[in-house]
């Protein structure tokens, strides 16, 4: 009794075994590392897409290719105004410009990829048609047949 | 004399938790969970420009037509429609049950596991919106229209497997494609609703 006394008033709190605390750390580094996804562009038009039920997964990250449509974010409003705008990669396009960009990305790509390109339509939901069927005209006269319309999974009211 | 005790000299790991941590704060700032989901489409290759637009005649009971004011409102056959209802009149077209006349024809053909069946072979569904329509609207209707035929493979494929379409081989999923064929064809854009 006496002794233990002695001991724990000389010795102070005692240090917690960090040890196990790079396992842990790793763990989560890893899940992270798996999670993740980089971000591809620095967004420049603020898209906020419509919601949809029946959606399909975009499988290959390499084959696919962003276009994004929606107001110039307020920093860029000075410069671009509020109408809805085309973002290819990290800058404001015009319409016209798709259909190159179209054909210089897919003659970047491997020959047996070529045919499989995906152009994934990022668009906001409070813009009008009429952009986005020009950018399909363009896109049916740059063959980039496989279109995908991003949304976001609705959650089942019927369940 | 005793005996020599060796022992590994330890390894200083006090830093392996700030190297960690380092990589940890990267991957969290860099990370977006979001998976990149969508409604699959295929556009027709681009018409010729000197290629005179012929009309292709398709009977009138095959063409299921479905038009989008710049007002988000729906046309869907002549009557005015909500989009709730749009599922069940396009389920109803596709199948034709009833083989009623203002229906879509039905043909027989050989499917594999199904044998001869008579289906809606050349139906049309025709989805023509404005340029005023706005996107949220326009998606929605794809999204129905893709639900009704999802719904109708669905219903076969319990039927006929007792698994969802899903979950069905590749040949299986094939099979039943044919009996449903998706065939959505969006009308060379037109604008309608004046100037915008």
């Amino acid at each position: 009794m006496g002794r233990f006394r002695a001991n724990s008033s000389s010795s102070g709190t005692p240090k917690i075994s960090t040890a196990s605390l790079p396992d842990i750390v790793f763990m989560l580094l890893f899940f992270f590392m798996i999670a993740t996804t980089m971000k591809e562009v620095d967004f420049k038009v603020g898209v906020t897409m419509p919601e949809a039920t029946e959606l399909q997964k975009l499988e290959k990250k390499t084959l696919v290719r962003n276009i994004y449509v929606g107001k110039p974010l307020a920093t860029f409003r000075a410069q671009y105004g509020t109408e809805p705008r085309i973002q290819l990669d990290d800058a404001f396009a015009e319409i016209n410009q798709i259909e190159n960009y179209v054909v210089s990305e897919r003659s970047a790509m491997p020959e047996h990829e070529q045919d499989l390109l995906t152009i994934c339509l990022k668009v906001d939901k409070d813009t009008k048609m009429g952009i986005v069927t020009d950018i399909k005209q363009a896109l049916r006269r740059a063959y980039a047949l496989k279109l995908n319309y991003a949304a976001t999974q609705r959650a089942n009211e019927n369940l | 004399m005793g005996k020599v005790k060796r022992e590994v000299p330890e390894l200083n790991s006090s830093s392996t938790a700030d190297i960690a941590f380092l990589l940890l704060v990267f991957f969290l700032m860099t990370t977006s969970m979001a998976v990149n989901k969508g409604l699959a489409r295929r556009l027709p290759p681009p018409v010729p420009a000197e290629q005179k637009t012929e009309d292709l005649k398709v009977k009138e009971r095959n063409v299921f037509v479905v038009l989008i004011n710049s007002n988000d409102q729906l046309l869907v056959q002549g009557e005015y429609t909500d989009v709730a209802e749009l599922k069940e009149k396009a389920k109803e077209f596709i199948k034709n049950e009833d083989n009623a006349e203002n229906l879509p024809e039905k043909e027989v053909i050989e499917v594999d596991y199904f044998g001869n069946v008579s289906v809606t072979k050349n139906h049309v569904i025709s989805l023509q919106n404005d340029r005023g329509t706005s996107y949220s609207a326009y998606i929605e209707v794809q999204n129905e229209l893709v639900a009704a035929y999802n719904e109708l493979r669905n219903d076969l494929a319990k039927a006929k497997f007792a698994k969802t379409y899903d979950e069905l081989q590749e040949d299986q999923q094939k099979a039943i494609q044919k009996i449903y064929p998706q065939k959505i064809s969006e009308a060379e854009p037109k604008n309608y609703g004046g100037k915008k």
